[in-house]
């Protein structure tokens, strides 16, 4: 292996950080769903990458999972988001307020 | 250090997660997260973990962006082009990313990650297969069922109601 694990880990930091500014600026509710997809792929990374280098089986079976959890949130906020686009004609979060209770 | 193809993908991968955010159309901006998605297919498989690296590209990029894809098309066109954002809060998000990379990068860089290096054979997929059926067995089939749940959930939360009656008559 020519590549060492904090290669991985700070390219996963990056990740993170772009999903962290697009959380928060982005106002479009798909772009934050693409934020928190870039988040989720940052973490699968770092779990493989550990369990690479453990080496430890854990790490792939969890990323594994961790997909699979992904995929369904991704089916639901999805179907969210055309309730809301219904709702509102309008994908802005800052049309939603008056979703509460 | 990083070989080439490592320093290639990495591009790639950041490139298209910022491009994915920044781009103006949210249809470019679909595909190309699905560069980012690919791109980290292409670690799992740096990784020495080929399992996790196609499960990544059939579920992510063969699903869950085609997914996305079609709700975008689903959204008037002129909201898929409209950017809203005002200048101040783009400059708190950018430093506040700045802050936490430098923050986060230090610590790591500080701590004994640096170290870390192997020679030992990866983990076979077969182990991964075996693990799935036998410690994991009561999580496998709680993930199904969650998996089941949800896309029901879906599926019922985007129905409409209003065309129920709404018989063809061609």
């Amino acid at each position: 292996m020519t590549n060492e694990l904090i290669d991985f880990v700070l390219v996963s930091v990056a990740l993170l950080g772009i999903g962290i500014y697009g959380l928060s600026v982005k106002r479009n509710a798909i772009r934050m769903l693409f934020a928190v997809e870039i988040i989720i792929n940052a973490a699968n990374l770092n779990l493989v990458a550990f369990g690479r280098f453990l080496p430890h089986s854990g790490g792939q079976t969890l990323a594994l999972f961790s997909i699979a959890i992904a995929a369904a949130e991704v089916a639901v906020g999805l179907s969210l988001i055309i309730v809301a686009y219904r709702m509102y004609q309008n994908i802005d979060i800052a049309d939603f307020r008056n979703l509460k209770g | 250090m990083a070989d080439a193809i490592f320093l290639a993908l990495s591009v790639i991968t950041i490139g298209s997660a910022i491009a994915a955010l920044e781009m103006r159309s949210l249809i470019y901006g679909s595909i190309a997260l699905m560069g980012t998605l690919g791109g980290i297919a292409g670690f799992f498989l740096l990784l020495d973990s080929p399992f996790v690296a196609m499960f990544q590209l059939a579920v992510y990029v063969g699903s869950i962006a085609v997914l996305i894809l079609f709700t975008v098309m689903l959204v008037k066109r002129e909201l898929i082009f409209k950017k809203v954002e005002d200048k101040r809060r783009k400059f708190v998000g950018i430093a506040l990313m700045l802050v936490f990379m430098v923050a986060l990068g230090s610590i790591i860089m500080n701590s004994g990650i640096k170290t870390i290096t192997t020679d030992e054979p990866a983990v076979d997929f077969r182990n991964i297969g075996a693990d799935f059926l036998t410690y994991y067995w009561p999580a496998l089939i709680l993930m199904a069922l969650i998996l089941t749940g949800s896309v029901t959930g879906a599926l019922i939360l985007a129905r409409r109601e209003d065309v129920e009656n709404d018989q063809r008559t061609d």
